[in-house]
């Protein structure tokens, strides 16, 4: 049994004086897909961004491919410790975050440039491979102003496997776009999915989360009132709190 | 209204007009520099950085442009700083405008969604990586419009070095005032290149903004 990959403990995170992590301990091996759920509030987005470090956590331990995250330490050095662990940490956001003064697949290649993993030739043809996986190899040239939401979202996918992660974090991926384009976003995370990428998905969609995951996390007020495999969390939920939730999700 | 002598003296304030651009560009470029410099400072987590970037926005915004000319020209040799009124007036207007062109530049930065900031850090881009590569090209766009406002104020305020004696075109429309005994011609002559110089420079400003915007 190898260690998992991510490895949380005891995670508490506070906003002021308002805790909205009260003690989270949480297991991810390689290859897992999780899906976060929960009532806006619940805490399962901070959690996520607690992950890459996006939240500063107040107690606790992040453990990531067998390192700490959240260590103590000076500055500069801890700049320089969350860009190396960054750079295998995918991120994708609810509002794409796409950058708009670039092209698609320059907003691909960016990182991998800059950051001197690649030369010129090589990312262009690893951008190209990505964008066509998430199915826009003729979109390559427009930009970010000229996309579709589902294509902006497929790109800013693309943007973080450029790097490839070791771990994926969606952020409620799909719930900025019109109900029509979702599809187009949760056929490129399964097929990732399918490829056995780590992922760790906050999501509203109940029934995209039972599709995909492997693992469902359902958390209230700070805490992670149940979880399992997906047919168990939804299928027979043991918690009132769960069953209250589902019934008022899947009766909307 | 003496069209004959506008028709005779408007050459010298032709004249005059390009040393009012002169020292306005030169300002500019002068402002520019020291804006965006106090700007990055004043976004830095350094305090030795920060902290004299505010002091210097506070004060050289909290005090008069014409006192604070005054200051560097009549005092400045007082402390050993011996300027030229060419000189002195660039430094003052430039110093000056830095400090408006900071809170533009700064604001601009601002302004670029947070969300930008932490798609880069995400993909494990550095602090000064992502300020350079993602967040001031989009700063740019939006900063070309209000320096241009700023210049623009300069340009017009430009006129208060007359009061050290370079000589632009107020020091020139009171020099030809007090040997023609026309104001009215004089002044409006000298507003006539002032509004020139404004509508050449905001034109410029235009055509870079519609420049930049192009590009995504």
């Amino acid at each position: 049994m190898s260690e998992p990959i991510v490895k949380i403990r005891g995670l508490k995170k506070n906003f002021g004086s308002l805790q909205v992590l009260k003690g989270i301990d949480m297991d991810i091996d390689q290859g897992q897909i999780f899906a976060l759920i929960g009532a806006s509030g619940s805490g399962k987005s901070t959690l996520l961004r607690t992950i890459n470090q996006l939240e500063e956590v107040t107690e606790g331990e992040i453990w990531f491919d067998g390192e700490l995250v959240n260590q103590k330490l000076p500055h500069r050095q801890r700049e320089a410790h969350l860009n190396r662990l960054r750079q295998n940490i995918g991120m994708v956001f609810q509002h794409f975050n796409l950058f708009p003064h670039l092209t698609a697949i320059e907003n691909v290649t960016m990182a991998p440039l800059m950051l001197g993993r690649v030369n010129k030739a090589e990312a262009i043809e690893q951008a190209k491979k990505l964008l066509d996986k998430v199915g826009l190899s003729d979109r390559g040239d427009y930009y970010p102003s000229k996309l579709s939401g589902g294509q902006k979202q497929r790109v800013a996918i693309a943007r973080s496997l450029a790097m490839n992660p070791k771990l994926m974090l969606f952020d409620e991926v799909t719930s900025a776009l019109d109900p029509e384009l979702v599809g187009e976003v949760n056929r490129v995370m399964k097929a990732l999915a399918e490829e056995d990428m780590t992922m760790i998905i906050v999501t509203h969609d109940l029934r995209f989360a039972e599709d995909v995951s492997d693992h469902v996390i359902f958390m209230a007020d700070g805490l992670v009132v149940e979880e399992g495999p997906p047919s168990l969390v939804f299928r027979a939920p043991q918690e009132d709190r769960t069953k209250s939730f589902l019934q008022q999700v899947f009766n909307d | 209204m003496d069209f004959a002598l506008i028709g005779r003296i408007w050459p010298f304030f032709a004249e005059a007009a390009w040393v009012t651009i002169e020292v306005s560009m030169l300002a500019i470029i002068l402002g520019l520099i020291l804006g965006f410099a106090a700007a990055l400072a004043s976004l830095s987590r350094n305090v030795l950085l920060r902290w004299p970037a505010r002091a210097y926005v506070s004060v050289f915004r909290g005090t008069p442009a014409l006192i604070q000319l005054f200051l560097l020209y009549f005092g400045g040799p007082q402390i050993g700083i011996h300027l030229g009124p060419f000189e002195a007036g660039v430094i003052g207007l430039g110093i000056n405008i830095g400090a408006y062109m900071c809170e533009t530049i700064r604001g601009a930065i601002l302004s670029v969604d947070k969300g930008q900031t932490e798609a880069g850090r995400c993909l494990g881009l550095g602090q000064t990586q992502v300020m350079r590569r993602v967040i001031l090209p989009q700063a740019a766009r939006m900063m070309v419009r209000p320096l241009g406002v700023n210049a623009i104020a300069l340009i017009k305020g430009s006129a208060i070095v007359s009061t050290i004696s370079v000589l632009e075109l107020s020091y020139t429309a009171h020099r030809y005032i007090s040997s023609t005994y026309k104001p009215f011609e004089m002044f409006i002559l000298a507003s006539i290149f002032y509004l020139a110089i404004v509508t050449v420079f905001s034109f410029g400003v235009k055509k870079i903004d519609e420049r930049v915007a192009l590009e995504s």
